[in-house]
């Protein structure tokens, strides 16, 4: 099976006055795959996550949703609705409202006003948010204020509205950052579980042990740039990614 | 579906309506029909003092919505009260003109020999009740387009909206302008073709605002309930998530801050003809602090604390400042030091904090 292109990034620069945090940068991530991306602090992953979501423009190249859509155009919220989900590196949940209702905003994004005043949940969605509940392992807290769940729950949670919405492309950054082991270990079986072929994940990680778990493939940047591609063993053991992260770090 | 708690589940925060429909039946029977002297008798000035203190809770509720759901303080609210304000003031010196045939004073001193046309636009009340509420609208729209799109938040659109209301206060100010510089409009003699001056006049005003009021806090109250409200939660907790999982979020902060507009608009319309009155001091950056001030000691967030808030504070205020106004100051900023440091927030939430008793989120 050859599976088809879900995100294709092509030529990409970004500068920020006269720093070139991504330097031609090119990347092709099929739909089924789950690619994580490594590199060292400032080698430009978390730019690359903006540019993707509508964060940051670009100042040069390309990035396309399904070799279709051109992503560069578009503001977050329509990036958003194109199906590109974002996990941000802090837990970010809406605390005031319950499991449910973070889970339900999710599923009613891209509503208009007169729906979101007047429709109740359809059963549909009612339905999608309760498989999302079960997913993430929190269907018991559901009634739960979500700023009184723990770290990892947010997580998880926030994980859960990403899936609620049904991306296409997955974007999860460092996922199991401040962890635990066992939080840590209901993570990777979580993204394992996120995965599907209409789907692309992608994970920004430090944890090489979890990235070794998850990812199907490894991209390394450094400064900006591409520095090697391929299975983790193989990235492990190029000797320019020794030198310039693993050796390091 | 086992127990997934819906928005629209709740139903006993509407009662609080119920308890502004039985004043506004109350009222007439209070002055007009129970005689002087019985203990449920009430005089025309605690009447007209409660409509007042109505128009105020009105203009707190409308604050709470878009800074305790929406988590933006606007510090200029007294901009839209008095936008609304202004523009019954120009309805009532058309009434008073048409009435006695002689021009207000100020039109005298400025040595104008006719009714300026340009307020007679406003002769009529339901064309001026709608040109106010499309006027603080447009100003509510401009303003927040700008600052929602170029995503100015936090304290520096607090600062934005506070200079919005000095700089239309200096404007009034203004002898020019042709609307009584900072004497403000008065003479007024009727409303709708009633005498002002009549008590039973004075008594519909105060029930008209106490319907306005339960209607506004109703529909307000649905929208916090309804996924709206729980989207606006959203924005106030964290708007680049909901931003990010594909919602608009400007333009839900510009339709609540829009009909907080409004809806500041209507408590001025309301206001003006109770106080016999408007000049330029309603929109001094003061009131619109006050306002906030209100908000903060009722309680953030559950609409009913803002409500509470106003009145309290309002009340104490027509009371303290009559009788040791020397003192008053004193005792606002102690109050709202004390119960922001010890409560947290407000007093509605320390309602809350007993059991069986629900307030608001955070």
């Amino acid at each position: 099976m050859t599976p088809s292109t879900a995100l294709y990034i092509n030529g990409l620069s970004v500068n920020f006055g006269g720093f070139a945090a991504l330097t031609n940068l090119t990347l092709e991530i099929p739909y089924g795959q789950t690619r994580a991306i490594i590199g060292a602090n400032g080698a430009g992953k978390t730019t690359l996550m903006d540019v993707i979501t509508g964060k940051t423009r670009p100042t040069l190249g390309e990035v396309f949703l399904d070799k279709s859509i051109d992503l560069t155009g578009l503001d977050e919220a329509a990036i958003a609705r194109q199906g590109i989900g974002r996990k941000f590196q802090k837990p970010s949940v809406f605390e005031a409202l319950s499991v449910s209702q973070n889970v339900e905003l999710a599923v009613r994004k891209g509503q208009g006003f007169a729906a979101m005043l007047m429709s109740r949940l359809t059963t549909t969605q009612r339905q999608r948010i309760e498989e999302v509940l079960v997913t993430i392992g929190l269907a018991e807290e559901r009634g739960r204020l979500s700023g009184t769940l723990s770290h990892g729950q947010k997580q998880w949670l926030e994980i859960g509205m990403l899936l609620a919405a049904e991306p296409r492309v997955l974007l999860l950054d460092e996922p199991v950052a401040g962890m635990s082991d066992e939080e840590t270990e209901r993570t990777v079986g979580l993204i394992k579980r996120l995965a599907a072929p209409e789907r692309a994940i992608v994970v920004v990680e430090h944890d090489m042990d979890f990235v070794s778990r998850v990812a199907d493939l490894v991209t390394v940047l450094h400064e900006g740039q591409l520095l090697g591609e391929g299975s983790m063993d193989s990235v492990r053991q190029d000797p320019r990614v020794i030198q310039v992260y693993l050796g390091r770090g | 579906m086992p127990n997934l708690t819906s928005f629209t589940q709740r139903g006993r925060p509407y009662a609080f309506s119920l308890l502004f429909l039985a004043i506004a039946a109350y009222l007439p029977l209070a002055h007009l029909v129970i005689a002087p002297g019985s203990a449920f008798h009430l005089s025309l000035f605690l009447i007209n003092l409660i409509g007042q203190i109505v128009c105020f809770a009105m203009l707190a509720l409308a604050l709470d919505f878009v800074w305790g759901l929406l988590g933006i303080l606007s510090l200029g609210h007294g901009v839209f009260f008095g936008i609304g304000g202004y523009v019954m003031g120009f309805y009532l010196l058309n009434a008073a003109y048409g009435d006695t045939q002689v021009l207000p004073d100020f039109m005298l001193f400025m040595g104008w020999d006719k009714f300026p046309a340009a307020l007679g636009i406003f002769a009529h009340l339901p064309v001026a009740v709608l040109l106010a509420i499309v006027m603080a609208v447009a100003v509510a729209a401009v303003f927040g387009y700008a600052t929602f799109r170029s995503r100015i938040n936090g304290v520096y659109f607090s600062i934005i909206t506070q200079a919005l209301t000095y700089a239309l206060m200096l404007l009034l100010f203004n002898n020019d302008l042709g609307l009584g510089g900072n004497n403000g409009l008065t003479g007024f003699t009727s409303v709708a073709g009633l005498p002002l001056a009549q008590a039973s006049t004075q008594v519909w005003l105060a029930c008209a605002s106490c319907l306005v009021f339960a209607a506004a806090y109703l529909l307000l109250r649905s929208i916090a309930d309804s996924s709206l409200g729980k989207a606006m939660v959203g924005v106030r907790d964290d708007e680049p998530r909901l931003r990010f999982l594909g919602y608009r979020t400007d333009r839900i902060k510009l339709v609540a801050w829009c009909l907080s507009a409004a809806l500041a608009a209507v408590a001025g319309m309301l206001y003006v003809p109770q106080v016999g009155i408007i000049n330029p001091s309603i929109v001094s950056p003061l009131l619109s602090v006050e306002i906030a001030v209100w908000v903060a000691i009722g309680g953030r967030g559950t609409l009913i604390g803002a409500v509470l808030g106003a009145v309290l504070v309002t009340s104490l205020k027509f009371w303290l400042s009559a009788s040791m106004p020397s003192v008053w100051p004193f005792i606002l900023a102690g109050t709202t030091l004390l119960i922001t440091v010890g409560l947290k927030n407000g007093l509605w939430s320390a309602g809350s904090l007993l059991p069986g008793k629900r307030g608001g989120g955070a």
